[in-house]
């Protein structure tokens, strides 16, 4: 096999998009005579190629013999799923009642104004997702942001934005 | 043997392939099948690997819950191995690293067993010392102690304030074992009372006990645990189901994330034993996807429960069979209702249903089927090892048992406490949790979420069961449990609430979909100091309605926080609405920061603006642009000469 680091992008990609469809054709041979497996495989696809694109919806529809408006109803239905691309890092910063009252939105505030991006948007450069969840679980740190799968907690604006601007 | 869960020598006959009825007792009381002193030590190492019954060693336990290891707890484990084994002292000293000890705002977590020594706030810097000095010269290291409010100093765990006041019987391993090792379970006795169930007990019997205890639901409804068994019991048809609701949806509450993530298997235990009594073979775990750490546990819960023959076929030979499939939730708050969340684990949108049928009868794919929350399946082994009527003496008559609160906001320690039931809020909020930080004065305390209701002053007296919080306006839900001090606007509290149900309502009905619309409109409007008087009545109205005729829980309590905070701080609404202020100084449209002309330019101000809004000269007054403010108040707190001013 060829080395990595010397195959041009564009094999790159082309590599990546192959692998993305093998594993896309696993997971729906995996599930296809099975109950209920919409959502895992939803989220399966998902994980696989970063958000449900309309061919996405279809393919998994078609295999899954459902139609793709309800399809398109479970995926519009649950925040968990994704209908555009979207950035780098996802932050979620949580809008729970405990942040809510100890400074949660000023937070949330912060984080608009500097990414000037609003709530489930993603800045132009790919690099961030701004999205709220409604409580992380972790209360007692709060205000409490999630950056990818990092937890931070006892947040202030300014802190947020320190965190932010130190993901490369 | 290198766990307490293999075979511990060739004569053994009892492995999970060839399960024997003892084998579990086998494990943790001595060798059944045949007597042999190699067995018996090694059976009593790896127990007192767990337990540590002696002073001869110690074992540091580090906290490696999501708190503590976001506040860095992670590289301790190996700073603290790599000074242990430089001292040599490998041999006398174990690291462990466990779950959320439920304090987690005093984290990173050190805790050193037997002696119960409780460090808080350990940094990488401080291993060395804590080596030396207290693992070596045996003397503890003051300043990583707990230090209250008034400056006591509390070396040992049982005596800080926070833990004192709690009965953590539930929560009795979170903290003390590793949720990733089924072996260590098993070594505090874990899958007893399954042992005892399946060996000594009838599907009926344990049914029985569990009605004799009086254990009502933790999920919210608080609905007797005993007699939707019973019904499920009774209900025709083969295929029965047991699922675990772990969505734990209601924002403000974590129990049912600290007991997934601290002891796993307890809530397997108690979906087994849920299986025998209602004759099911197949459980259900629906788990939301923000709890990434809980999945990956309850992944590896289950599946060492089912390599050790404890899920499967002919569990512990007892021709039992019993299976549990783990469902991520897809986040939708609504997934929590047990008919939304069975609509979703067939893959569909999760919508409510009309009730009846009731689950009990028709549930999961048409199915009888029992649901239960994480707490209170997580109950049940304890209620089983310690008998129905036993149980049913803790806590009050009508509500038995201990509740874990998620204790959160405005309150010096914020955590999870355990407490009988029919303690009061007061004991609660001031005894165990300290108080209001920062000096400030108490306002309201918000329980039961989105279905719930804020509470004052006038309630603190109040026990908290099930039913004493009812009158008030409040329940005890799930058990969120947030303190709000002064600062806090009720009015914003209120939109918050609606904000939060309004986004969420499936929108399969009207009164919920479009009443909440309204609603959220109106409480909008009184924040921006833009409603009238005609507009309060409106909204009085709406809650009726919406509250009478919604099809399922969250269109039926949504409007309990509004009816709440109207009655209890009506003046707060009316100060909105009549002279468009915001007395908490909260609601951004109603107030204003600038700068007055004392300003002596120092720039504190201008340094910490998150948004660059402030602007001016070094030793010359400075100014707001008023719109980049996000009206964050950071300004005012850093002010050192009192010239940020809020309008
Ligand atoms: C909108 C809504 C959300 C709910 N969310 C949850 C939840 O996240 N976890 C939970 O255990 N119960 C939740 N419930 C309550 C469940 O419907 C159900 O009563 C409970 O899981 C039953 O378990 P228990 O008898 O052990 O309390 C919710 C109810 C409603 C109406
Ligand atoms: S009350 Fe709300 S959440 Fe419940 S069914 Fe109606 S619209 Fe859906
Ligand atoms: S209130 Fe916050 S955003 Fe506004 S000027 Fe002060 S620090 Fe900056
Ligand atoms: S409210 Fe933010 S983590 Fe729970
Ligand atoms: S995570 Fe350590 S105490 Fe909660």
């Amino acid at each position: 096999m060829r080395n990595l680091m010397e195959v041009s992008s564009l094999d790159k990609d082309l590599l990546q998009e192959k692998d993305r469809q093998l594993k896309l054709e696993e997971l729906l041979t995996k599930y296809q005579n099975t109950p209920g497996a919409l959502i895992p495989v939803l989220q399966q696809a998902q994980e696989i190629y970063g958000y449900l694109s309309p061919e996405l919806i279809r393919t998994i529809s078609s295999r899954l013999r459902i139609p793709a408006s309800r399809t398109y109803g479970v995926a519009t239905f649950y925040s968990q799923f994704h209908l555009q691309p979207r950035g780098r890092h996802i932050i979620k910063v949580c809008q729970g009642t405990a942040c809510h009252v100890r400074g949660g939105s000023k937070v949330m505030e912060a984080l608009k104004s500097y990414l000037g991006v609003g709530a489930g948007e993603t800045t132009a450069d790919l690099k961030f997702t701004l999205e709220t969840v409604a409580c992380l679980g972790a209360c007692g740190l709060a205000p409490v942001m999630m950056i990818n799968d990092q937890t931070e907690g006892q947040l202030t604006p300014a802190k947020a934005l320190q965190k932010i601007k130190s993901c490369d | 043997m290198r766990s307490l869960m293999e075979a511990c020598c060739q004569l053994c006959n009892h492995t999970p392939a060839t399960p024997c009825s003892k084998y579990l007792l086998c494990r943790t009381e001595g060798p059944l099948c045949h007597d042999n002193d190699q067995c018996r030590q090694q059976r009593q190492r790896f127990i007192r690997e767990v337990i540590l019954p002696d002073n001869s060693r110690s074992q540091i336990i580090v906290c490696g819950g999501t708190g503590c290891s976001s506040s860095g707890s992670a590289n301790l484990v190996d700073l603290l191995n790599q000074e242990i084994s430089k001292h040599g002292l490998g041999d006398v000293v174990q690291v462990k690293r466990t779950s959320c000890h439920g304090f987690c705002e005093n984290g990173p977590i050190l805790h050193i067993k037997p002696a119960g020594v409780f460090y808080t706030k350990v940094k990488p810097e401080d291993i060395k010392e804590l080596v030396t000095s207290h693992l070596i010269n045996g003397r503890i290291v003051e300043r990583l102690l707990y230090q209250d409010n008034s400056g006591t100093v509390y070396p040992y765990f049982w005596d800080i304030p926070f833990y004192a006041g709690q009965t953590r019987l539930i929560l009795r391993n979170c903290g003390q074992i590793n949720p990733e090792s089924i072996a260590d379970y098993v070594a505090v006795g874990g899958y007893r009372s399954l042992v005892k169930v399946l060996q000594q007990m009838s599907p009926d019997e344990v049914i029985e006990e569990v009605t004799l205890s009086g254990l009502r639901g933790r999920g919210g409804a608080g609905f007797p645990t005993g007699r939707k068994w019973a019904s499920a019991r009774k209900a025709p048809g083969e295929i029965k189901y047991i699922i675990c609701n772990a969505d734990e949806g209601d924002p403000g509450a974590f129990m049912d994330r600290s007991l997934l993530e601290g002891d796993p298997h307890a809530v397997l235990e108690g979906m087994l034993i849920a299986g025998y009594a209602v004759g099911s073979t197949r459980g259900y775990i629906y788990c939301r996807a923000e709890y990434p750490l809980a999945i990956q546990r309850l992944k590896i819960a289950i599946g060492q429960a089912r390599e050790a023959g404890l899920l499967g076929s002919n569990i512990l030979n007892s021709g039992f069979a019993f299976d549990i499939v783990l469902k991520e939730g897809a986040g939708a708050f609504v997934c929590g209702e047990g008919t939304a969340l069975q609509a979703s684990i067939e893959g569909l949108r999760g919508m409510p249903r009309v009730k009846p049928p009731r689950s009990t009868e028709k549930g999961l794919w048409e199915k009888p089927t029992v649901l239960n929350n994480v707490e209170t399946l997580a109950n049940i082994p304890f209620l089983m090892q310690m008998g129905g009527t036993a149980y049913g003496q803790l806590g009050t008559a009508k509500s038995p048992g201990t509740k874990i609160f998620a204790l959160s906001g405005a309150v010096t320690n914020p955590g999870l406490v355990e407490v009988p039931m029919g303690l009061t809020l007061r004991e609660i909020i001031f005894g165990i949790g300290g108080g209001i930080r920062d000096g400030k004065g108490f306002k309201a305390v918000q329980l039961g979420g989105p279905s719930g209701g804020c509470l004052t002053e006038q309630h603190l007296d109040l026990p908290v069961d099930f039913d004493s919080l009812a009158g008030a306006g409040a329940t005890i839900g799930s058990g969120g449990m947030v303190v709000m001090a002064e600062d806090t606007c009720m009015v914003d509290v209120a939109r918050f609430f609606l904000a939060f149900t309004q986004s969420e309502s499936c929108g399969k009905c009207t009164p919920c979909r479009e009443g909440t619309k309204r609603m959220l409109e109106i409480l909008e409007r009184i924040c921006q100091g833009e409603a009238e008087l005609k507009d309060l009545e409106d909204l009085e109205r709406l809650c009726r309605v919406v509250k009478s005729t919604s099809l399922c829980g969250l269109g039926q309590a949504c409007p309990n926080p509004v009816i709440s905070t109207l009655k209890y701080f009506r003046s707060e609404f009316l100060a909105h609405i009549i002279e468009k202020r915001c007395p908490a100084g909260v609601c951004s449209s109603l107030v204003k920061y600038s700068i007055a002309a004392n300003c002596r330019g120092c720039g504190l101000c201008r340094k910490n603006c998150p948004v660059g809004a402030i602007e001016g000269e070094r030793q010359q007054p400075h100014t707001i642009a008023e719109d980049k403010c996000i009206k964050c108040g950071v300004c005012l707190a850093q002010c050192k000469f009192g010239a940020v001013l809020r309008l």
